[in-house]
């Protein structure tokens, strides 16, 4: 980027160049956190060496391995497999061999509706409320991402002074918390917050933000949106970095104008990463819940409930915990998700190309 | 058309050229940037140091004020300071006894023997800038703030050690050697990198509950504790590294461990070094896991301790607003020692 | 120090043969060198040897001992990498010291071996710097030093000298040759560069395809090579292989040679009239001859003057270009004819299959 970082951060550069100040800082931080294991490192040394003598080198990888897939069978596979089981059995036990089987019995309850674009119609309204919810927040959260992100970087791409500076203001809120996120929000939007003095000091009149569920999905998609962008710009801000000047160059040679430089040269060139974007704020978006949970509770009424809200109120937070319907709900979701993630695997291809 | 396109164009014009209108447009669009994206979070952190009777202000004021106050002489307690306006036109500031109706009865303090009777529409508070830092050692105080703040520092270093050290490992164990399954192995963590825990929370409670550790701080540590992320990140840095370096380790008698932990993990540090800060952001701002297994108020993490507060004590905005930037103050020191670095980091490795 | 032997070595990557079966003795003490085109098996040769990569079938002894499925670190071998392999996160000295500490040898032990490879090898003072502020020769001797301090049985090196600059790649050398001599150990080294096989080894082994072509002192391979291809291989400029057809074998050899006829004096083993060889002389074994007296006459196509001697370039109708190497200055020019004659004690004559000819 500008500030001479176009090689990937810290590749071990061959030059006895001047370590930057972010350089150490990040040596310090990585050194605090790393202590712990650079002693564990150094204590299991000779446990290791008795561990390959007795195994041979050969099978060393294994023990490499073993540790991290250890955490990977607990707390992914085998969740996956009693995912499932939860999802074809009842009642309101936890244990799966205390579940009678049910069957599709869950899912059926799921996707019992009058009609699939009334969400009322159905006898898990909730469930669909939270769907329909999920998509229309998706539909305008990534469209106005992505809008607003490729305008930034076009903009940040522009040779301005104290790019470094912008581009770090832009990325800022992408490190706060989501609880954090939505409290600063919830303070603006509040009755008598800083939105409405302002909105009264130029003579209007007080708004409810909270009470009206289309404010509510508004600030919900806005606020998602204001938090996430500067993570968006950044990838297409590389993206754009990364098209070769010469390109530019040769198009000013021809006196090509510069609207068409932008339609036929810029962004034909950023589209693989745009694909990026589109989908990983997708990925992102299904699974949208802490922001809205804390900025709108999912209200009014249902009014911003989304998918993953429902699945988490259904299993932990009503009076009745429902596992079963919980884990159909996720593996719906699941394969929402699967879809999109082959998406992104596909367009990660794409931009590799 | 051209215009907009011009607004948007490539860099193309080198320094100390005239300004264009659309580099002011330009500038103006950051500049509005900047008020967006920081206006919100100085809002919060003067805010935070306003008393509870201030936050209730409308309209508010941008800095933390509080009415003067003032001890007058025969008062049992501090009066609050008022500039009143005088029935013959002078301006006095007076402190205020008390108030019957739409009269004040006000005291001059320079005079405590005399009174004045003063309509309120005449008088106007004193103010000076105050900071409540009350906001901040109450709740740590009365409430179990520290104990969330202690709870998250020991959930994100605890978390963050692990997760360097057995993704790592894993890495290691991927990047250097060839063995019957490693495929396997390296399609296994990409399949982890589509389950997110949003799929999996139920079975993952249930694994937790077994384990016997819900309502414990290692119930939020464990489940992610090896990130497929992390493991590819680390992975890709360490294929970069020259094989020489390992087959000379090897002829130097090395064990494959101290080729792993002296000659592999030293050079991966910068890797290591975006991990570690990348898992400290994922642990310090995590939510939805902790909030679904941590139930009692002992174990609360700082994220789940601030949405909690905000349910119970819909009215006590002020400690919550100073809870909240007690809450985002280490995430912003990180960036602002870190910017350049996380900004590029996460610019080549595409990952959040 | 130590000798080493191979049986019927071979190495197969999937299903790709690299090494067919080598068989090879090296004495303790010897100097040998590997030397072939790129893909002939070389490194891969001696990352056998290393213990980096297992045979697929045959044997290795290091010292009489069968060390066949031993890993690398348990061989007692030091080898200095192509690209030096230098720790870039330790300081010289760590780098020399790290084996040594790996062998939990005592510290006042490692720091004297330390210690003396650096003023063998003139690195004192650079001791505390680490590789990166090194130049190209000062990590290469890093890298030789690195071995030193481990006193192996065998030093193994793999193209050490490629990375570096012309000049420092002789100086380079000599440094070698004097290590050797004063070290003595056994050392086995590759290379594509066969003036460095020949300056250095005390015995060479060629290899092509995954076979050894030919082993031999230099002055052996260059005298007398077993196959047009060690002919070929050793040597610079390369020796002329030229097309050739018996017209009889009776005592004198005649051969048909483009549009001449050139006797060889030279007793052969009766090559049948008609049969197809292939001469070959080296550039320098070719003379001009006075008018009249050429066994061929050749074109001028191009003089590169080197100062101290001449190479031309010259062709005959169907005959490939010939190569001649004339001592001092030549005033030829393109284009002008020339006759030459070959020294007939210098001819040598390869079979169809490549294979030489026994001489007398």
């Amino acid at each position: 980027m500008s500030d001479g970082s176009s090689r990937p951060p810290g590749r071990p550069s061959a030059g006895t160049a001047r370590v930057p100040a972010s350089a150490r800082w990040r040596d310090r931080a990585a050194g605090l956190a790393g202590l712990p294991v650079a002693l564990a490192l150094r204590l299991l040394d000779p446990l290791m060496a008795a561990v390959q003598r007795l195994i041979g080198a050969g099978r060393m990888p294994y023990v490499f391995l073993f540790p991290n897939f250890v955490f990977f069978g607990l707390f992914v596979f085998l969740p996956i497999g009693i995912n499932l089981v939860f999802s074809v059995t009842g009642g309101p036990a936890l244990f799966p061999s205390e579940r009678p089987f049910v069957g599709a019995e869950q899912y059926a309850y799921l996707f019992d509706c009058g009609s699939y674009l009334d969400p009322s119609s159905c006898r898990e309204d909730h469930f669909w409320r939270g769907v329909s919810n999920t998509a229309v927040f998706v539909l305008f959260q990534v469209g106005t991402m992505v809008l607003v992100s490729l305008l930034t970087a076009l903009v940040l791409n522009r040779p301005i002074r104290g790019r470094g500076f912008f581009r770090a203001v832009y990325f800022f809120p992408v490190l706060l918390s989501p609880v954090v996120v939505a409290l600063i929000w919830k303070w603006i939007l509040q009755r008598d917050g800083l939105l409405n003095a302002a909105i009264t000091s130029l003579g209007g009149q007080k708004i409810l933000f909270f009470v009206d569920p289309s404010w509510a999905m508004f600030w919900a998609v806005f606020v998602s949106v204001w938090a996430h962008m500067g993570f968006y710009t950044l990838i297409l801000l590389a993206g754009l970095q990364a098209i070769p000047s010469d390109l530019y160059e040769a198009a000013e040679m021809d006196r090509t104008p510069r609207w068409r430089i932008l339609w036929r040269i810029t962004l034909p060139l950023l589209w693989p990463n745009m694909i990026v974007v589109i989908v990983l704020s997708l990925i992102k978006g299904v699974q949208t819940f802490d922001e809205v949970f804390v900025l709108t509770g999912g209200g009014p009424g249902t009014a911003t409930l989304m998918v993953v809200q429902y699945i988490y109120e259904t299993a932990f937070a009503n009076q009745v915990q429902n596992f079963g319907l919980a884990a159909a709900a996720s593996v719906v979701l699941g394969l929402v998700l699967f879809a999109l993630t082959l998406a992104q695997l596909a367009a990660t291809r794409m931009k590799e190309r | 058309m051209a215009a907009l396109a011009r607004l948007l164009g490539a860099r193309r014009d080198g320094p100390g050229r005239p300004l264009h209108w659309t580099d002011i447009a330009s500038y103006a669009y950051l500049a509005f940037g900047v008020v967006l994206m920081f206006g919100p979070v100085l809002w919060l952190v003067f805010s935070s140091f306003k008393t509870q009777s201030a936050l209730l202000e409308f309209p508010p004021s941008l800095m933390p004020m509080a009415q003067v106050e003032v001890t007058v002489a025969g008062q049992p307690n501090p009066l609050p300071l008022f500039r009143a306006t005088l029935p013959d036109g002078s301006v006095k500031e007076l402190a205020q006894i008390r108030r019957v109706g739409l009269v004040a009865q006000m005291v001059d303090p320079a005079e405590p023997d005399k009174t004045y009777r003063v309509a309120i529409d005449k008088r106007e508070p004193v103010r000076k800038v105050a900071l409540a830092t009350e906001n901040y050692t109450e709740p740590l105080r009365q409430f179990a703030f520290l104990r969330f703040l202690s709870n998250s520092l020991f959930v994100t270093v605890v978390a963050t050690a692990i997760t360097l050290l057995i993704n790592s490992m894993a890495a290691y164990g991927l990047a250097v050697y060839e063995f019957r399954g490693k495929t396997a192995a390296t399609l296994a963590v990409i399949g982890t990198l589509m389950i997110p825990i949003t799929i999996v929370l139920v079975p993952v409670y249930l694994v937790v509950t077994e384990l016997g550790l819900v309502n414990s701080l290692w119930a939020v540590i464990l489940p992610g504790a090896a990130t497929p992320t992390g493991v590819f990140l680390l992975r890709q840095y360490m294929l970069t590294l020259p094989r020489d370096l390992i087959e000379a380790a090897r002829m130097d008698k090395a064990s494959e461990w101290q080729i792993y932990w002296r000659i592999v993990m030293p050079l991966t540090l910068p890797a290591l070094a975006v991990l570690a800060i990348f898992s400290i952001m994922w642990r310090w701002n995590e939510f939805l896991w902790p909030l679904a297994v941590l139930t009692k108020t002992e174990v609360y993490t700082l994220q789940i301790g601030l949405a909690a507060f905000q349910g119970e004590l819909q009215t006590q905005w002020h400690y919550l607003l100073a809870m909240t930037v007690v809450t985002l103050a280490p995430v912003a020191l990180v960036f602002v020692f870190l910017q350049r670095f996380i900004t590029t980091g996460i610019g080549s490795t595409g990952m959040k | 120090m130590a000798d080493l032997k191979l049986t019927g070595a071979r190495k197969a990557f999937g299903a790709v043969d690299v090494l067919h079966g080598i068989d090879l003795e090296v004495k303790d003490g010897e100097f040998v060198v590997f030397v072939g085109p790129s893909g002939c098996g070389k490194s891969t040769l001696l990352r056998v040897i290393a213990g980096l990569e297992m045979v697929s079938a045959g044997e290795v002894h290091i010292d009489g001992e069968r060390v066949t499925h031993l890993p690398a670190s348990d061989r007692g071998l030091a080898m200095v990498f192509q690209s030096y392999a230098l720790y870039p996160h330790m300081t010289v000295a760590r780098n020399m010291a790290f084996a040594l500490e790996n062998m939990r040898l005592p510290k006042a032990e490692i720091d004297a071996r330390v210690k003396r490879a650096a003023e063998m090898l003139r690195l004192t003072d650079y001791l505390d710097r680490k590789p990166k502020a090194l130049s190209g020769g000062q990590r290469q001797r890093v890298a030789i030093g690195r071995a030193i301090v481990r006193d192996p049985k065998i030093f193994l090196f793999d193209e050490p000298l490629s990375n570096l600059d012309a000049e420092l790649r002789v100086a380079t050398r000599k440094e070698l040759a004097a290590l050797h001599a004063e070290l003595g150990g056994t050392m086995i080294y590759v290379t594509h560069d066969q003036v460095e096989a020949m300056t250095l080894a005390d015995r060479i082994v060629v290899l092509r395809a995954g076979r050894i072509e030919q082993v031999g002192a230099p002055l052996d391979l260059y005298n007398r090579p077993a196959n047009a291809f060690v002919a070929g291989f050793i040597g610079s400029p390369r020796m002329n292989l030229l097309p050739a057809t018996v017209i009889a074998d009776d005592g004198t050899l005649r051969l048909r040679l483009g549009a001449r006829e050139i006797a060889v004096p030279q007793a052969t083993r009766g090559l049948r009239a008609g049969s197809a060889v292939t001469l070959g002389i080296r550039p320098e074994h070719i003379a001009l001859a006075p008018d009249g007296g050429g066994q061929l006459d050749l074109t001028v196509d191009l003089v590169e003057q080197l100062g101290s001697e001449a190479l031309v370039y010259a062709g005959h109708a169907g005959l490939p270009q010939i190569t001649l190497r004339l001592d001092g200055q030549s005033r030829l020019a393109r284009g002008a004819t020339i006759p030459v004659r070959f020294s007939p004690d210098h001819i040598h004559l390869f079979d169809t299959d490549g294979l030489a000819l026994p001489r007398p």
